[in-house]
């Protein structure tokens, strides 16, 4: 295994009562690179993720990130070892306000006892505040999260992933329900947070993908039927068969 | 930008200051020695009412089996006043002399071995802290590594208290069954039944309860606290944050269920007795209404909610002995539909901002009349 491979992913599957969600996938992901799964409904995009950050437990193969097996690990275990995930629906603290939503994201004070006589010091003040102008919430600060927007939203639990700086960053449909304007943001937020780390993104939306993607992986029906290039992977017949339609 | 000290706010540290000065200093000075028991009695409940703000109102756990750690504090201290109360002497018309009494009729010879480090008043501070502690570290790992919640939870929790119930009655010559622990007469030799002792352990009572309400606001105050608000929201969320949520939730259910036992520490120590009544589902059960009448995010409202709930019962019942079960009752339904958040939610509707005018005119009277001065000043100048 080439040092230059964040993920791997090999012969990973998983089934739920006998119906395979995954099937014997095969996966890798490089340092640095912004990878789009593509894929119908159903085809086992978000099992992946479940997968990966271990919210579903596989039935064979492994999941290889860095020299750790993370099938063997538990959930937090695997944040801690540096892979986020952000939810599909906006996953945020509504009743605490855009920075302590951020403060709680913070990677130190993680056990029970560490949280009870955690202090607030300078980094953490100033890491609230660069990750908030990062994710365009400088603004909303002291605002109660639930007040925000539908897309303000996806970008403060983006940068409550953000707040533990991951190695792995994955992102389930983070522009559902997003306007023009937000998408064409949001797309410059990946491009921008994704030159020091791996992200994995589902998404469904064509112009969007082409906007982020420097790899593209089509699945259906829990396998990969097609993987490079945004052009090669819209050409590819199979692709047109099964997702793109005709 | 500071959330601690946001947190503990001026309005936090005034409501604190006025539940002390009620506690404190209002009621010795309103009530007779009788009545002032009683609210001392009432305040020990309210322990449970805070440790369920905590647990229930910040935490999202239900927990309908706090009477268990209420009772085991109890049973602590009344084992250790028992066996003080059973001195050879005293008891010297026994079969056996120098244990308790209801061992002696259940035809038990020596004292059980538990019951023997009881003797030292030492002991029985440690015990009174580690053993709901104990217990309910056992527990919380059991259900919340296995991720059993909300009602599931809940109803565990019953369970558990009729349990304990059902083997505190069952147990009849190790724990004095259904009677309980009775007879207590003193402490070190010092005589818990005089209204000296009455008035010392009301005060000793309320200074704890004061210190739990601050211990109470200053975890809702740090980051566990924010924790413990976010996983009742998204636990997902703070798991896939990097935290082990169990812990967390472990964390909060053992400080809850120290807290109960410290009140029912002092409930022996003031009403004179301990009993199963105070362990199972149905006390239980009221002291969570305790809270939601209280308003269940507000830790000083919880122990307004509890003193409001035991007047009204001691008042019913005293004025109609055939109604007053009908009229709890009614009270209840009526608080939860009008007031979902409690006294805390009608007080933030309507008192605060009736504070807040009453504060902005006295301060603005001040700067009226210097302006005024000023003016008459300038006129002359």
């Amino acid at each position: 295994m080439g040092s230059h491979e964040m993920l791997t992913i090999q012969g990973l599957g998983v089934s739920f009562d006998g119906f395979k969600a995954v099937d014997d996938l095969n996966f890798i992901v490089d340092r640095n690179e912004l990878r789009v799964v593509i894929g119908p409904n159903g085809a086992g995009k978000t099992t992946l993720l479940d997968l990966i950050c271990g919210k579903t437990k596989s039935t064979e193969g492994t999941i290889m990130f860095k020299t750790m097996d993370l099938t063997q690990m538990k959930e937090h275990a695997i944040v801690r070892a540096g892979v986020g995930r952000k939810f599909q629906t906006p996953s945020i603290y509504e009743n605490l306000t855009v920075s302590e939503n951020l403060e709680v994201s913070f990677p130190r004070g993680r056990t029970a006892f560490g949280a009870l006589f955690f202090r607030r010091t300078q980094d953490v003040t100033e890491r609230v505040k660069s990750v908030a102008e990062e994710v365009l919430l400088s603004d909303k600060l002291d605002q109660q999260a639930a007040l925000l927007s539908h897309g303000q939203k996806q970008w403060l639990e983006i940068g409550m992933l953000l707040m533990q700086d991951p190695e792995l960053l994955m992102l389930d449909e983070p522009v559902a329900g997003m306007t023009v304007n937000e998408r064409e943001q949001t797309a410059e937020l990946l491009n921008r947070i994704s030159k020091n780390r791996s992200v994995i993104v589902i998404e469904h939306d064509m112009e969007f993908v082409r906007k982020i993607a420097h790899k593209v992986t089509v699945l259906h029906q829990g396998k990969v039927i097609a993987e490079g290039s945004m052009d090669k992977v819209t050409a590819d017949p199979r692709v047109i068969e099964v997702y793109l339609g005709h | 930008m500071n959330l601690l000290t946001k947190k503990i706010s001026k309005n936090d540290l005034i409501g604190v200051i006025v539940l002390a000065a009620i506690i404190l200093v209002l009621f010795p000075a309103v009530f007779s020695i009788f009545r002032l028991n009683l609210i001392g009695k009432y305040l020990t409940y309210a322990f449970v009412g805070v440790s369920l703000v905590l647990l229930w109102g910040n935490g999202g756990i239900l927990s309908l089996g706090q009477g268990v750690f209420f009772g085991l504090g109890g049973y602590c201290m009344a084992m250790f006043l028992k066996l003080e109360a059973s001195d050879p002497i005293s008891t010297k018309i026994q079969t056996t002399p120098g244990i308790p009494d209801f061992m002696d009729w259940n035809q038990i010879t020596r004292l059980p071995l538990f019951w023997m480090p009881f003797k030292s008043l030492t002991f029985t501070i440690l015990a009174i802290i580690l053993v709901p502690a104990f217990f309910s570290f056992i527990i919380g790992v059991a259900m919340f590594k296995r991720r059993v919640g909300g009602v599931y939870f809940a109803i565990i929790t019953q369970a558990v208290a009729l349990i304990l119930s059902v083997l505190i009655v069952g147990q009849q010559g190790l724990t004095g069954g259904i009677n309980g622990i009775t007879d207590l007469k003193t402490m070190h030799g010092w005589d818990i039944r005089s209204d000296s002792a009455k008035y010392i352990l009301y005060y000793v009572n309320g200074a704890l309860l004061i210190g739990c309400v601050i211990l109470t606001r200053w975890v809702l105050s740090t980051k566990f606290g924010m924790l413990l608000l976010a996983l009742r929201e998204k636990e997902d969320r703070v798991r896939f944050s990097g935290y082990d949520v169990a812990n967390f939730k472990t964390l909060a259910f053992c400080l809850s269920a120290v807290m109960c036992a410290i009140g029912g520490a002092m409930f022996t120590l003031q009403v004179g007795f301990m009993s199963p009544s105070f362990v199972g589902i149905t006390p239980s059960i009221e002291m969570v209404i305790y809270t939601a009448v209280g308003g269940r995010m507000s830790v000083i409202g919880a122990v307004f909610g509890t003193l409001l709930v035991n007047f009204a019962k001691t008042f019913f019942s005293e004025q109609y002995p055939d109604l007053w079960l009908f009229l709890m009752g009614g009270t209840f339904i009526g608080v939860v539909m009008l007031f979902p958040d409690g006294l805390a939610g009608l007080y933030e509707r309507y008192g605060k901002p009736f504070v807040a005018r009453v504060a902005s005119k006295k301060k603005s009277e001040p700067t009226v009349a210097v302006a005024a001065a000023l003016e008459s000043g300038g006129k002359h100048g």
